[in-house]
């Protein structure tokens, strides 16, 4: 899979303060690539840098292959944080204009907008102002001005926010949808449950310094720690944990279930210790529960930023 | 379609649509001319107004000059003595009574001479009446004099000195007005544009930062795209807006002077830029000969007028609405822009004061500063044009107001283009000059 972005040692200095210290990442085309960092990392300073809206002080940064130009917003669609519409602009009139500057002749907006106002149903929106609107009808129009010049490259800074939960659904289905038919989606937000349930590449950006990147995948078994769920059915819960505690380290695990029952989350040293816990276990009780615990995006997240912290 | 036209094509159609402009165009010139009708109306008005004044002369000298006028009559009313003539002035409801007293002297008379009415006097009928007794006084200390009043009037010269410049053009006082004219109407007229529509620049990059659309704007074009766009976009929606105003005026006026028959040197009157020999001066004019004027105004340099009209206000406009935008993409509401708006104004008002003293002297040293320091040229320079200015001022003038716009813009756009982009804190001078260096 070849890399739809590549970004290379981005330095962006504002006054005294460094805003980006030579980041790279690299986006593969057609995946959702998340971007992820805490409030004031230089994540939007980054994407503004994609978005040619912020020049960096040094780095590079190529879009299939060749280093970015001014034309190349075209193929490109961002939807910033920070958003809105003209309040008295009509909604069909306001969308041909945003689509005429991304580079679209009239014909071909109008028939583009009239794709998306027919998918979503918002065709009677066309003549009304924005002011008219609900936030989520305008957060509505606002995707459709983001994707209507059907970009190679979509940028989503905090996508969701303004949706209800229904319309946050319609709104992931499209991103899908768009990731399907070829497009590459950067993601960036808070909300860690969308990114595990979205992407599958994922940046870390910490003041100012990229600490993490690459497939979800592998990530999440770089911070795996062997460890396991385990739910035991016995009668002496206490001298078992005891014993367990002299091999393996150990805590107590909290997980629903019917029975009472000895829970614990136990760490392995490795797979080779896996039969033996097990053999244990058996021999004590009734195992009925035995899960790998696999580190979520959050639980990432806060690891990852605290040790840079650290460092 | 380039973006730029894009932008300013939205622009241009934003602010024509906006119902403010709209009632603005159509309102001006029906205000403009409803407030020069009233003045004509109570100009007439003041005028028709009769009153009666009387008088009680002791010295017996003064009787025959008190000789009844189309709105004021004189009555004598010396036998009643000055307490009851007091009386019978106040409960017959005239003006005032007007007492000259019996003295000794001439010289002790003119000290001692009273009026008494209900309210404080007019200042122009004490003016009126102090003129005809001071004449009569002074024809009566010529007499003790033993001079002859015939000689004296025989005397009298009235001077009228034809000017002409050394190349031999004929210039007249008439031609002088019309320069005044000309140049403070071309000055004014920038003025009130760069306010104008400077502050509707402000206005609209203001308003795209309050709806959050600017970061989506300059993620498909260039900031400096944008500005330039909403500066000529409100331009042309100013310039069409000017037109339609003059147009309209015109009209009204038109219409105006025909239903009130009137003639219209009395509007002069309500102008208070022109002192009372302007306006006789005006008078004279109009009432003198059209085809003199006409002459005038074909002997001002109207090309370099014009030509220089379109430059400096191009060069004006295009300078301060740059400072304002650059302010509007600064602050984050309307309130906030005061600290910076003071700067702005005031060369501006100084242009405009300035311009008084130009209208009097021209080429003097104050006008010559002022109309080449670039912050003032646009509105001194073109009042100074009409009465001629040597070429090399004006081409240094000119050319000053050219690097200034250029650096004026370059650093706007700087401000701008990083201030779009900040929320929240109020920014300060200090962080203005950080911004520039981003």
């Amino acid at each position: 899979m070849s890399n739809i972005l590549i970004v290379e040692n981005i330095i962006k200095n504002f006054g005294d303060f460094r805003a980006l210290n030579n980041v790279s990442i690299e986006v593969p085309e057609g995946s959702i690539f998340g971007l992820l960092g805490p409030n004031g990392a230089g994540k939007t300073t980054l994407i503004r840098i994609i978005n040619q809206i912020t020049l960096p002080d040094q780095g590079k940064v190529y879009l299939s292959g060749n280093e970015l130009k001014p034309n190349d917003i075209q193929s490109i669609g961002y939807l910033p944080e920070e958003r809105g519409l003209y309040k008295n602009m009509k909604v069909g009139e306001q969308a041909i204009y945003l689509a005429m500057l991304k580079g679209m002749t009239q014909a071909d907006a109008k028939s583009s907008l009239k794709y998306w106002f027919d998918k979503f149903d918002i065709g009677s929106w066309w003549n009304k102002k924005i002011q008219e609107l609900s936030k989520g009808q305008a957060q509505k129009v606002q995707f459709v001005v983001t994707v209507m010049h059907k970009p190679k490259l979509l940028i989503f800074d905090e996508v969701f926010s303004g949706f209800d939960p229904i319309n946050a659904n319609i709104i992931r289905d499209e991103i899908l949808q768009l990731r399907d038919e070829g497009a590459t989606v950067i993601f960036s937000t808070h909300r860690m449950e969308s990114v595990e349930e979205l992407c599958d590449h994922i940046a870390l950006i910490n003041k100012a310094d990229k600490i993490l990147e690459g497939d979800l995948n592998e990530i999440k078994k770089e911070f795996k720690t062997n460890t396991f769920e385990v739910g035991l059915i016995t009668d002496n819960k206490e001298s078992i944990q005891k014993e367990l505690a002299e091999k393996f380290e150990i805590s107590i695990a909290n997980f629903k279930s019917l029975e009472d029952k000895l829970k614990l989350n136990i760490q392995v040293k490795g797979n080779d210790s896996i039969p033996d816990l097990v053999q244990f276990l058996n021999s004590k009780g009734i195992l009925n529960h035995f899960v790998e615990v696999i580190p979520s995006v959050h639980d990432i997240f806060v690891k990852a930023v605290k040790q840079s912290d650290n460092e | 379609m380039s973006k730029l036209k894009l932008i300013i094509k939205r622009e241009f159609l934003a602010k024509v649509r906006n119902k403010s402009f709209i009632i603005m165009t159509i309102l001006s010139p029906l205000l403009m001319v409803g407030l020069t009708a009233l003045i004509v109306f109570l100009n007439i008005k003041n005028s028709e107004e009769q009153r009666t004044i009387t008088y009680v002369d002791e010295s017996q000298l003064f009787s025959d000059i008190f000789i009844d006028t189309e709105t004021t009559t004189y009555e004598d009313l010396t036998e009643l003595g000055v307490e009851a003539a007091k009386v019978a002035t106040q409960s017959s409801g005239y003006y005032g009574l007007l007492f000259i007293p019996e003295k000794d002297t001439i010289t002790t008379v003119e000290k001692t001479i009273e009026f008494y009415s209900e309210d404080a006097a007019g200042i122009s009928i004490i003016t009126g009446l102090e003129t005809k007794i001071a004449k009569r006084i002074r024809n009566i200390k010529l007499k003790n004099l033993e001079i002859d009043l015939q000689k004296i009037e025989q005397s009298d010269t009235n001077v009228t000195i034809l000017t002409s410049k050394f190349s031999g053009e004929k210039s007249s006082k008439i031609g002088s007005i019309l320069k005044m004219i000309a140049g403070g109407g071309f000055g004014y007229l920038i003025f009130m544009f760069i306010i104008i529509y400077g502050t509707s620049v402000m206005r609209s990059v203001i308003e795209e930062k309050t709806n959050r659309i600017i970061e989506v704007i300059i993620s498909s074009v260039k900031p400096f795209q944008l500005m330039l766009g909403k500066i000529i976009g409100n331009a042309f929606a100013g310039i069409l807006q000017f037109i339609i105003w003059i147009i309209s005026a015109s009209l009204l006026m038109v219409m105006l002077a025909m239903v009130f028959g009137a003639d219209m040197s009395a509007l002069s009157t309500s102008s208070p830029a022109m002192s009372p020999e302007m306006i006789e001066q005006m008078k004279q004019s109009t009432e003198g000969n059209l085809t003199l004027v006409l002459q005038e105004i074909k002997n001002l340099p109207l090309a370099a007028m014009f030509f220089s009209f379109i430059f400096y206000f191009l060069g004006g406009y295009l300078t301060y609405s740059s400072i304002y935008a650059a302010i509007g993409a600064a602050v984050d509401s309307e309130t906030d822009t005061q600290q910076f708006m003071m700067p702005v104004m005031l060369p501006l008002m100084i242009a405009i004061y300035v311009g008084f003293s130009v209208i009097e002297n021209p080429h003097g040293s104050i006008a010559v500063g002022f109309s080449i320091f670039p912050l003032t040229s646009p509105i001194v320079m073109l009042m100074r044009i009409p009465f001629g200015v040597p070429p090399l001022q004006i081409a240094i003038s000119m050319l000053l107001l050219i690097l200034t716009f250029f650096a004026i813009v370059f650093f706007a756009a700087k401000i701008y283009r990083i201030g779009i982009l900040m929320y929240g804190k109020k920014p300060t001078y200090k962080d203005l000059y950080k911004w520039l260096r981003y």
